[in-house]
C-alpha cells in the first residue's frame, strides 16, 4: 500500500484502466487496491461526486480538490460486497445502502444496515442485480433521541398541499426539534431499469424525467454521457441554444422558490409575484420551444428545436421585462422586516457539514463552498463566457435566498449574452451507434447533476445511472432544522428545496 | 415602501387571471361514461397525491392555482387533509411505495368522491410502466372517474379537465 500524500491518479494506477470510457478514465480496482482507496479518502481531498452499483460492480465517482483530476473507480465484486466509504464520505451511507437495495451488495463496515429504497413493496428483492423473492417488509427503526419530555411528531409521506411524498420523523421538546430524520424512497419507480435497453432518444425522454423541475439539466446530462460515450460533438448553436435552455429552467425554479419560502413564512404576496414571474417563462418557453418546462428538447446530439431571429429578440424581451418585475420581488423581500425576521438565523447549516458531505448548489453556496460544475469541470459554452459564482457564509435561509437572487441575475446576464452570440448552423448531429461509456457532469438549480452511462455494440444503454444533488442535500437539512421550532420546518425545507423523485429515482 | 407599493400597483393594474377555459368535452364524456354518481355541488375540495411523480404534474398543478389561472375562482381548492376531500387528484405511475398510502388516502375520504388521474404516468405509468417498482396507473388500485393527459398537463388543460367534473354535477 502506497503511503503518504497520493494523487487520485497515483492511487488508481494500481488498478486496470477500462477502455472506452469517456471523457473521464475508469479504472477497475480489486478488493486490496479499493480499500487503500477508501484508507486514502480518509485523509484525502477527494470529493464524491458519486456512488452506484452495477451488475457485481460498485462505482464511486471522484474528484481530486488539489489536482482537479475526476476519474471512476470501480471495484469488481463477484463476491457481492464492498467495503463502504460510508465511515469516511457520509454522504455515501444512503447511497450505499440504496446500492445494496437495488443492486444486492452488501457494504462492509456500514453501521447503517437498514434498506433505505426497498419498503418491502416490491414483487423481487435486489431487482437490480441477482432477484430473488421478496421479503416480507420489516418496520423501520427510525434513530432514538431520549430525554425527558420528548416526544415524536411522525409527518408523511402524505403532506399537506402539493408536494412529493416521504416521511418525517421528528423528535421535539415542547416546540424545539431535537433530531429529524427522514426517510424517502417512495417515488421509487425503477429509472435505471425504464432506460435499460432503450435507445438514447428513448432513455433521454426518461432522464428528462428523473426530476422533473430540473428536466433540461438532466436531460443535458444525458446527452453529455451519450456524446462522451459515442464520440459525438454536437453542433455550436445546439451547445449555446441549450445553455439558454438550462438559465431558463434555474430562474424558474429560483424565482418561484424565493416566492414559496416567503409563502412558508406566512408571507403570501411573494408567491403570488414569483409565481407571475415564473409564468412569464414557461409561457416564453412554450411559444419559442414548444414545451412549458422545454421537456424532451434537449436530445442525444444536440436539440430538437430551434429559434429563429425574431424569436431570439422575442425571448430577449421577456427577460427584460422579467428582471424589471424581479427586482420589485427582491426590494418587497429585503424591505419587509417581519420577513426577514423569520429568515435570518433560521435554518443554519454549519459551512464543516458542508464540505464534510460535499454538498453543492445555493445550500453549499450559502455556507461558504464556492462550487458549480459550469466552472469545474466546466462545459461549454460557459468555458466562454464570463461569470462569478456568489457565494455566502452565513448558511441561514436568508443566505440560500440571497444566493437564489443572484444567480437569478447572473442567469439573466447570461442569457443577454447567449441570445446575442447564436453561432448559426444545424441544431443536432447523428450519434453514431457504438459501444461505449460516458459521464455527463451538469450544473442544475440545485447544483451538480451526474449521468452515468454504459452503451453496448448496437447503441442502446446497456446501464444509466443518474444522480441527484439532493442526496448530499436532504442530510444537512436533518441537521439544519435541529434546535429551531417545528412551525419552521416548512420555511427551512423549502429552502433546501430537495428533490425527492431525484433521490428516490 | 415597496409592500403598499406593489399591493396598490396590483389593485390599480394588476395582472389579469386568464380567463377559465371551458370544460373539456373529452373529459365530460368520459365521466358521462362512468358510473352515476351523487351531486357533489359546485365548489368541490380537491386532495392531491403523488404516487411516484417526476414532480412536473405538480409544478403545473401549482401554476394552475397560481394567480395566471387561479384554480380557486372557479371553485376548486386543494385542502389538506383527504377528510376535507371530495376529489383525490392522483399524479405518478403509483410507484408500489407509494401504494399502501395510496389506499389509505382513498379510503379517508368521504363518500361520494371522485378520483381525478393526472398526467400520462397516472394514466398508464407512462414511460416508467412496467418496471418492478410501479403499479402503472391510477386505475390498476382505484376506480378513475377521469383522466386528464398530458406530460405534465397544462394548467389550462387541468382547469378544463377539473370543470368538467364539476359541469357534470350541476
Ligand atoms: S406525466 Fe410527465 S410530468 Fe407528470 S409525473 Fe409523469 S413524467 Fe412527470
Amino acid at each position: 500500500m502506497m503511503m503518504g500524500r497520493a494523487t487520485l491518479m497515483e492511487v488508481l494506477s494500481l488498478g486496470r484502466p477500462v477502455a472506452g470510457a469517456r471523457p473521464w478514465p475508469r479504472v477497475v480496482l480489486d478488493d486490496r487496491a479499493w480499500r487503500a482507496l477508501v484508507g486514502h479518502m480518509a485523509v484525502a481531498d477527494w470529493v464524491l461526486l458519486a456512488e452506484w452499483g452495477g451488475p457485481d460492480e460498485v462505482h464511486v465517482a471522484l474528484r481530486d480538490e488539489e489536482t482537479g483530476e475526476i476519474a471512476i473507480a470501480t471495484r469488481a465484486s463477484a463476491d457481492r460486497r464492498f467495503f463502504a466509504l460510508g465511515p469516511v464520505r457520509p454522504g455515501a451511507i444512503r447511497l450505499e445502502r440504496a446500492i445494496r437495495d437495488l443492486w444486492g451488495l452488501a457494504p462492509e463496515g456500514l453501521e447503517d444496515q437498514r434498506p433505505w429504497l426497498d419498503h418491502g413493496h416490491w414483487p423481487v428483492h435486489h431487482p437490480l442485480g441477482a432477484a430473488s423473492p421478496p421479503q416480507p417488509a420489516r418496520p423501520y427503526r427510525f434513530l432514538a433521541a431520549e430525554g425527558e419530555g420528548l416526544h415524536q411528531v411522525p409527518v408523511g409521506p402524505v403532506h399537506a398541499g402539493i408536494i412529493e411524498p416521504g416521511h418525517f420523523r421528528f423528535h421535539v421538546q415542547g416546540e424545539t426539534v431535537v433530531r429529524l430524520e427522514a426517510r424517502l424512497g417512495y417515488v421509487h419507480k425503477g429509472i435505471s431499469a425504464a432506460m435499460a435497453g432503450q435507445t438514447p432518444a428513448g432513455a433521454a425522454r426518461v432522464a428528462g424525467r428523473v426530476s422533473g423541475d430540473s428536466t433540461v439539466a438532466y436531460a443535458l446530462a444525458f446527452a453529455h454521457a451519450v456524446e462522451a460515450a459515442s464520440d459525438c460533438s454536437p453542433p455550436p448553436r445546439a451547445v449555446w441554444l441549450r445553455a439558454v435552455l438550462a438559465e431558463i429552467e434555474r430562474i424558474a425554479n429560483h424565482v418561484f422558490d424565493i416566492g414559496a419560502i416567503c409563502n412558508d413564512a406566512g408571507f403570501p404576496l411573494a408567491l403570488s409575484e414569483a409565481s407571475l414571474l415564473r409564468e412569464m417563462l414557461l409561457r416564453a418557453n412554450e411559444s419559442l420551444f414548444g414545451h412549458r418546462l422545454a421537456m424532451d428538447r434537449v436530445i442525444p446530439g444536440g436539440l430538437a428545436c430551434d429559434i429563429d431571429e425574431a424569436g431570439a429578440a422575442l425571448l430577449a424581451a421577456t427577460l427584460t421585462r422579467f428582471g424589471k418585475r424581479f427586482q420589485r420581488l427582491v426590494a418587497l423581500y429585503r424591505d419587509t422586516p417581519s420577513l426577514l425576521d423569520r429568515t435570518i438565523g433560521a435554518g443554519v447549516v454549519a459551512g464543516a457539514l458542508v464540505y464534510r458531505f460535499g454538498a453543492g448548489g445555493f445550500v453549499g453556496r450559502a455556507a461558504s463552498r464556492g462550487v458549480d460544475a459550469r466552472k469545474v469541470p466546466g462545459y461549454p459554452p460557459y468555458d466562454q463566457l464570463d461569470f462569478v459564482i456568489p457565494v455566502r457564509a452565513e448558511g441561514d435561509v436568508d443566505a440560500r435566498i440571497e444566493i437564489r437572487i443572484a444567480e437569478i441575475r447572473i442567469s439573466l446576464d447570461l442569457l443577454a449574452r447567449l441570445l446575442a452570440g447564436l453561432p448559426s448552423g444545424p441544431v443536432a448531429a447523428a450519434v453514431p451507434r457504438a459501444a461505449g461509456e460516458g459521464l455527463g457532469v451538469v450544473e442544475g438549480f440545485r447544483g451538480k447533476i451526474l449521468v452515468w452511462v454504459r452503451l453496448a455494440e448496437d447503441g442502446t444503454v446497456a446501464q444509466c445511472h443518474p444522480h441527484d444533488p439532493s442526496w448530499f442535500q436532504w442530510p444537512l437539512l436533518e441537521a439544519a432544522i435541529e434546535g429551531n421550532i417545528l412551525a419552521d420546518f416548512p420555511l427551512c425545507n423549502k429552502s433546501f428545496n430537495c428533490s425527492y423523485s431525484g433521490v428516490d429515482l | 415602501m415597496p409592500l403598499n407599493h406593489l399591493l396598490f400597483r396590483n389593485i390599480v393594474k394588476g395582472h389579469r387571471t386568464e380567463p377559465a377555459p371551458a370544460s373539456d368535452a373529452h373529459a365530460a364524456a368520459e365521466l358521462a361514461r362512468g358510473a352515476p354518481g351523487a351531486g357533489l355541488g359546485r365548489s368541490l375540495a380537491l386532495r392531491v397525491v403523488d404516487c411516484g411523480s417526476c414532480n412536473g404534474c405538480e409544478l403545473e398543478l401549482h401554476a394552475a392555482t397560481g394567480p395566471a389561472y387561479d384554480l380557486d375562482h372557479l371553485g376548486l381548492h386543494v385542502v389538506a387533509s383527504p377528510r376535507h376531500a371530495d376529489a383525490l387528484v392522483v399524479t405518478g405511475p403509483v410507484s408500489a411505495n407509494m401504494e399502501p398510502a395510496l389506499r389509505r388516502t382513498a379510503q379517508a375520504v368521504p363518500r361520494p368522491n371522485r378520483v381525478v388521474a393526472l398526467g400520462d404516468c397516472a394514466g398508464d405509468g407512462g414511460c416508467f410502466a412496467g418496471t418492478y417498482a410501479v403499479k402503472g396507473g391510477v386505475g390498476q388500485i382505484l376506480p378513475v372517474d377521469l383522466h386528464i393527459p398530458g406530460c405534465p398537463p397544462t394548467p389550462t388543460r387541468i382547469l378544463a379537465g377539473l370543470r368538467a367534473l364539476m359541469d357534470r354535477e350541476r
